[in-house]
């Protein structure tokens, strides 16, 4: 028996010797021009790195994480040396306390002047002399339906509570967003410290588990796009793309406020190529890049100038894509709640996750 | 034998690599495990698991993987016997079809039953088409339990199969011919003849179930928190390096047990199949 | 007779539940729709998008790579310990036995983090050598596993007597004692291979910026939604996994009976 599988290996073993003499010869010529880029899961065009190589010659090393959670102890940990990450609001801020970034030279990053200057003022709340942060994304989180399994319109998060929709509710699974939701349906700020506040928020979710499908992060899309789920806790980014594929969906942001996000470039301290990252970072504000992704990822982009050239009039003007956020009430930033806060926040996240 | 010395600084190389990647790393586990942030000595990492979040989740893995070797057993004691009495050119086809999803990529393997009990997969579209009720499998333990009989059966029935074909057949003959009946010869030969194999499958799957954060991740949809996906996130999400460590070490606590265990059963290491 | 059927329903019972998973994932990846849910028309559009996606194909060669070099060096290194060990006293032989089950029988999570925490106190750059370090850790005691019964059944005077004709210790290795041992040597180093093809747990906590394996590609894949290239790659795996099964079962009979 045994040597039967062995002989079976021994083929696939042989095979690969033969393969791996092309395969060295392809690894080892390489110069040094690259730059490590860490980013969310499908957030930027593939084109757009592609046309990047070629124009500057500059390889681009890519990886995606999943929440800002999955990503900070990887440069905490200094293990791995990524040159320009792109955190959110509140994580830009902890990696700035903990003197995790470096300061981008604005020389270098030209077209900056692209970025509306109202987003660099949003982002004084974490970076207060924008000294390590480019704007890359913004939106709020919000929830997407489908109006063919959702009776009557949705406006508040306690739709999120409603037993009618067990098992067809999609949660984020991210410590921050999840309690947000349960922060506000409650009235609370979503960056509270309050234990009696938390508490409550986190019996909410307990409550809330048996009715969600699941709580995941990328997927949100995919399984609404394919009406897997009738409700789903989502970036508003997401909207529009999803729409497209299946326009029985409609994104609302609910009654009780929600949370508004700015994503940023910025450039750790153990970056290897810093140059390079500059060049990145500044390839990415230029309009026409800004644009082209845009259209791909369809999250709202802090690029004015892009925004001038979407030709779509109603997308140019989209109250998802471009809300005017002075008609919302509720809404918050993110902030970064020390080690204290993060303590807190995960020990509620895994008892809500240990729960029946 | 001049050269008995040199031939025993033959092990060097692996000494100092068995030292410098197995050894020290399961001190700095313990080191870890046994301090605070600030280095200090502390017990509190290895008795976090009396925390109720964590607590419970060792508990749920621990039936979990429970479950899962029984039904390991009970599914693969029938099927090892039945291969073990093919006889005939055959017998390598047939022993070969049964191991063979084992060659197939684990997260693969994990993925396919993701696909087949999704509340739109295939077992559900197949149901519809057949105007039954949908079954809400997915996100649930029972769909862990599936993932976890599904990739580690075959480790089960390896072992039983390799005991099971060791067995004498005079030995079976005479207990027949001294009036036993099929079942007594069962429950009084092959059965403790097969302990051994019985032993080494039960460690083969309940070590990889119990530790798994893989197959509750895929396919418990992050509703379901067995300990591997505590400690998981702990170093990969909260870096918390030394909670992570304590609670590996109250793991490898119940490892040791399933291995003194399996030592006192399988002396012979007969079982051994690897 | 009874008897004779049950065992055939029950072996086809555990027959569909090991073939129905992969079987659907087969027929998926033909499918013109990207849900799985209906059946959109035959295509073969997610196996040239397999092809042409090179972060696939790149991890395609970072597994076998990985697998082949962790396999030879397990291979050279767990051979020469075993020769080494069978000229040990006790006490020192069961230590080193000892030591080398650890990897096998703890929890791979567990060796999975000892060994990030190594590479992060010693500041080594995760990537692609902290993957073949720990590929070759765990993949040693699997060829020790299978050289050492060989080297015990070995009969040692071949060895001295070779060295009595004047033979060189390297060259009555390779004379006599490598051809005896070959077998055990072969398949440690298939199982190293396949162990680390199959890994992911412990490649996922030491893999650096842009290094995958098709295991934690997928991995990846899956937390995003399953892609059906997956479903292609998949069925690509099992295809290449049946042609051996049947390339093997047809090799000349004669050959089989030596081997045993």
């Amino acid at each position: 028996m045994k040597n039967r599988i062995l002989k079976s290996l021994t083929a696939i073993g042989v095979s690969a010797l033969l393969t791996a003499p092309v395969l060295f010869s392809g690894c080892c010529a390489k110069e040094k021009k690259e730059v490590y880029v860490y980013n969310w899961g499908e957030y930027i065009d593939p084109d757009v790195l592609e046309s990047f190589e070629k124009e500057t010659g500059i390889t681009v090393i890519y990886d995606e994480y999943e929440t800002n959670e999955v990503m900070y102890p990887k440069i905490e940990s200094g293990a791995v040396s990524y040159d320009v990450i792109c955190p959110s609001d509140y994580m830009i801020q902890k990696m700035i306390e903990n003197d995790m970034l470096q300061e981008i030279n604005f020389d270098n990053i030209p077209n900056a002047k692209n970025i509306g200057q109202q987003y660099f003022e949003t982002s004084k709340e974490f970076d207060p002399e924008n000294k390590y942060s480019v704007p890359y994304c913004w939106g709020t989180v919000g929830i997407l339906y489908n109006k063919t399994m959702v009776d009557e319109p949705i406006d508040s998060w306690s739709v999120l509570w409603d037993e009618k929709y067990k098992g067809e509710i999609l949660m984020q699974n991210s410590v921050r967003d999840a309690l947000m939701v349960a922060l506000k349906l409650n009235g609370y700020s979503c960056n509270s410290m309050d234990d009696d506040e938390l508490e409550k928020a986190k019996a909410d979710l307990i409550a809330q588990k048996p009715l969600v499908q699941a709580y995941v992060v990328d997927q949100v899309r995919d399984k609404m796009i394919g009406n897997e789920a009738a409700i789903g806790v989502i970036y508003s980014g997401e909207a529009i793309y999803t729409q497209r594929e299946n326009p029985d969906l409609e994104y609302v942001i609910p009654k009780e406020g929600t949370n508004v996000w700015i994503d940023s470039w910025v450039i750790p301290k153990n970056a290897q190529n810093k140059e390079n990252a500059e060049i990145f970072i500044d390839y990415m504000c230029r309009p026409e890049i800004a644009l082209k992704n845009f259209e791909f990822i369809t999250y709202s982009t802090p690029n004015d100038a892009a925004r001038d050239l979407i030709e779509e009039e109603d997308i140019k003007n989209s109250e998802i894509a471009f809300p005017d956020l002075s008609k919302y009430t509720g809404l918050e930033t993110y902030h970064y709640l020390g080690v204290e806060g993060d303590e807190k926040y995960s020990n509620i996240w895994k008892q809500i996750k240990s729960a029946d | 034998m001049k050269n008995n010395k040199a031939v025993k600084l033959l092990s060097a190389p692996y000494i100092v690599w068995a030292a410098a990647f197995i050894i020290i790393p399961l001190l700095m586990v313990f080191y870890y495990g046994l301090t605070n942030r600030d280095g200090q000595f502390t017990f509190a990492n290895v008795l976090a698991i009396q925390q109720t979040e964590h607590f419970k989740s060792l508990y749920l893995a621990l039936i979990l993987a429970l479950i899962s070797t029984v039904i390991c057993i009970l599914l693969a004691y029938p099927l090892a016997m039945i291969l073990s009495s093919l006889k005939g050119k055959n017998e390598h086809l047939v022993v070969f079809i049964f191991i063979l999803p084992m060659w197939m990529n684990f997260l693969l393997r994990t993925m396919a039953w993701q696909t087949l009990l999704e509340n739109d997969g295939v077992i559900n579209t197949v149901l519809q088409f057949l105007h039954m009720p949908k079954m809400h499998i997915i996100n649930t333990p029972s769909a862990i339990v599936f993932g976890m009989v599904y990739n580690f059966l075959p480790f089960m029935v390896l072992p039983l199969y390799n005991v099971l074909n060791k067995i004498d057949i005079n030995v079976i003959n005479a207990a027949r011919d001294l009036g036993a009946n099929p079942f007594q010869t069962f429950i009084r030969i092959t059965l403790p003849l097969s302990v051994p194999g019985i032993i080494s499958g039960i460690t083969m799957v309940f070590v990889p179930s119990l530790t798994t954060f893989v197959v509750s991740e895929m396919l418990g949809g992050s509703k379901i928190l067995l300990i591997g996906n505590v400690i998981e996130q702990e170093f990969t999400q909260n870096s918390n390096w030394n909670l992570g460590s304590g609670l590996s070490i109250v793991l490898m606590l119940f490892i040791i047990i399933s291995m003194i265990m399996s030592a006192i059963f399988d002396k012979n290491g007969e079982g051994n199949t690897l | 007779m009874i008897s004779k059927i049950l065992k055939r329903v029950y072996i086809a019972l555990i027959f569909v539940f090991l073939y129905a998973p992969m079987f659907t994932l087969i027929v998926l990846s033909f499918n013109q729709s990207k849900s799985r849910a209906k059946w959109g028309g035959f295509t073969f559009k997610w196996y040239l998008a397999l092809f042409s996606d090179r972060v696939v194909i790149q991890a395609l060669i970072n597994t076998l790579l990985i697998a082949l070099i962790s396999a030879l060096v397990a291979c050279v290194i767990g051979t020469i310990t075993c020769l080494a060990m069978n000229r040990m006293g006790n006490v020192s032989k069961s230590i080193l036995t000892g030591v080398t089950n650890i990897p096998m029988l703890n929890a791979e999570i567990v060796t999975g983090i000892s060994l990030m925490l190594l590479f992060l106190f010693f500041k080594a750059k995760f990537g692609f050598v902290t993957i073949l370090l720990s590929h070759i850790t765990f993949n040693i005691p699997y060829v020790i596993l299978s050289v050492m019964p060989r080297i015990r059944k070995m009969n040692p005077s071949n060895y001295e007597a070779a060295l009595d004709l004047g033979a060189g210790p390297l060259y009555a290795f390779f004379k006599v004692v490598l051809p005896d041992i070959w077998p055990g040597v072969l398949s440690g180093f298939l199982m190293a291979f396949t162990m680390s093809l199959d890994d992911f747990i412990i490649t996922h906590f030491t893999k650096g910026p842009g290094v995958d394996t098709l295991s934690t590609k997928i991995y990846a894949q899956v937390k995003k939604g399953i892609n059906p290239e997956m479903y292609a790659l998949s069925t690509l795996i099992f295809i290449s996994v049946l042609i051996l099964l049947i390339l093997i079962n047809r090799m000349p009979s004669g050959d089989k009976e030596k081997e045993k």
